[in-house]
């Protein structure tokens, strides 16, 4: 996304561009790029809580998203998250480790302007092409594998949804049933918007709807769910060898991609209270 | 539920990437704070299968698994793709040359 890579906080005076811009340099720049990395101006980082919710100062000033409206968050450790990822930048702020701060960008800004229910249809499209339903016939070790390892979250999810998903080895992918798809519309319309943009998120990430749900509903972790999702790719890796700087490279990418967007979705949709005890005589 | 081992493993790594994260003064950081107080609050139960506690485990789980792999990910960044390209004077110097010194400047 363009935007998650533009400064969030709007200042008088933006300062000069941060080292390290690789072989062009900051003259060969084109004029409209936002830069990939700035100095760190502030100090300090610390959240306040306003009208609409928890918001995060650098310094004195407000955090803003890229549209320049205020950065507000319904959940305090959603806040404290956040703070935390602005305030391990070192010398220079990385917005690409930035994913909290992303999504919270996304949810406020909306800047895709989907409704919930264009949100929801998203999601639930992935059904039809969803990794863990999309199965090969060779090389018969893999075929193997996935049998092993998918048919399990298949089973699970259409036990705990109540629905008929199926696998398929067809190039044209599993056949689900209309049933299947209202059902899964309908468990996702008691999300909010905010969780909504988490779980589409963590959905194109995985690239399958149902290891979403499946971590979603705590039945499975983030790296069990990236595995799963990598399957293929791990398969292969188990054979030919691993390439650090590309293999390992995606799979952080990945855990810490899918990992924000299953911590915002739980931050957004939970309301915490706690209930003392009576003691009992 | 997913397998999560023991919340106390969980709850020392996760406090060590704040560490990681936040430097000399991590211990005065809101995350460590709320951290502390959310797994001491779930600590004291009666229940044997407390879901609000798993919950918590779970959401633990997550966070240390996104601390740490951004962790991982910058690293592995700035070994491989943060370098950007050498100068002419490194290139030179490699295979044990100089660059020439023109005494009015080039061109």
């Amino acid at each position: 996304l363009w935007w998650a890579h533009s400064p969030p906080a709007r200042l008088p005076r933006p300062p000069p561009a941060a080292a390290g811009s690789g072989p062009v340099g900051p003259c060969g720049r084109r004029a409209y790029a936002p830069p990939a990395e700035r100095k760190r101006f502030y100090q300090n980082v610390s959240i306040s809580q306003g009208e609409g919710g928890f918001e995060i100062n650098l310094d004195h000033r407000k955090l803003k998203t890229p549209q320049a409206k205020l950065f507000t968050v319904p959940s305090e450790a959603l806040a404290i998250a956040v703070a935390t990822e602005w305030d391990s930048q070192k010398d220079t702020i990385k917005f690409y480790t930035m994913h909290l701060t992303t999504l919270c960008n996304t949810a406020l800004d909306n800047p895709t302007q989907r409704n919930k229910a264009q949100l929801i249809r998203a999601a639930v499209k992935f059904l039809e092409t969803d990794t863990v339903c999309y199965r090969v016939e060779e090389p018969p070790a893999l075929a193997e594998l996935q049998k092993n390892e998918w048919d399990p979250v298949v089973a699970w999810a259409e036990k705990r949804y109540n629905v008929t998903i199926g696998s398929s080895t067809s190039i044209l992918g599993p056949n689900i049933p209309a049933s299947t798809k209202e059902t899964f519309v309908n468990h996702l319309a008691s999300y909010n918007m905010w969780a909504l943009q988490g779980i589409e998120f963590v959905i194109t990430q995985l690239k399958s709807l149902i290891l979403s749900m499946s971590l979603i509903d705590r039945h499975i972790t983030v790296e069990k769910a990236v595995l799963l999702s990598r399957l293929e790719e791990e398969y292969q890796i188990r054979r030919w060898g691993n390439v650090e700087w590309a293999h390992d490279y995606d799979l952080c990418e990945l855990r810490a991609r899918t990992a924000a967007g299953t911590l915002f979705v739980h931050l957004c949709s939970e309301s915490s209270t706690v209930k003392h005890k009576l003691l009992q005589d | 539920m997913a397998a999560l081992g023991a919340p106390l493993r969980t709850l020392r790594a996760l406090l060590r990437e704040l560490r990681h994260a936040a430097g000399r003064s991590y211990r005065d950081s809101p995350a460590y704070r709320h951290v502390v107080a959310a797994f001491r609050a779930h600590r004291v139960t009666s229940e044997k299968l407390c879901r609000a506690q798993q919950e918590l485990h779970f959401q633990a789980a997550t966070y240390l698994c996104l601390l740490r792999s951004v962790r991982e990910h910058e690293a592995l960044h700035r070994e491989y793709h943060g370098r950007g390209e050498r100068s002419p004077q490194e290139v030179a110097g490699m295979v044990g040359f100089r660059l020439p010194q023109q005494p009015g400047g080039k061109g």
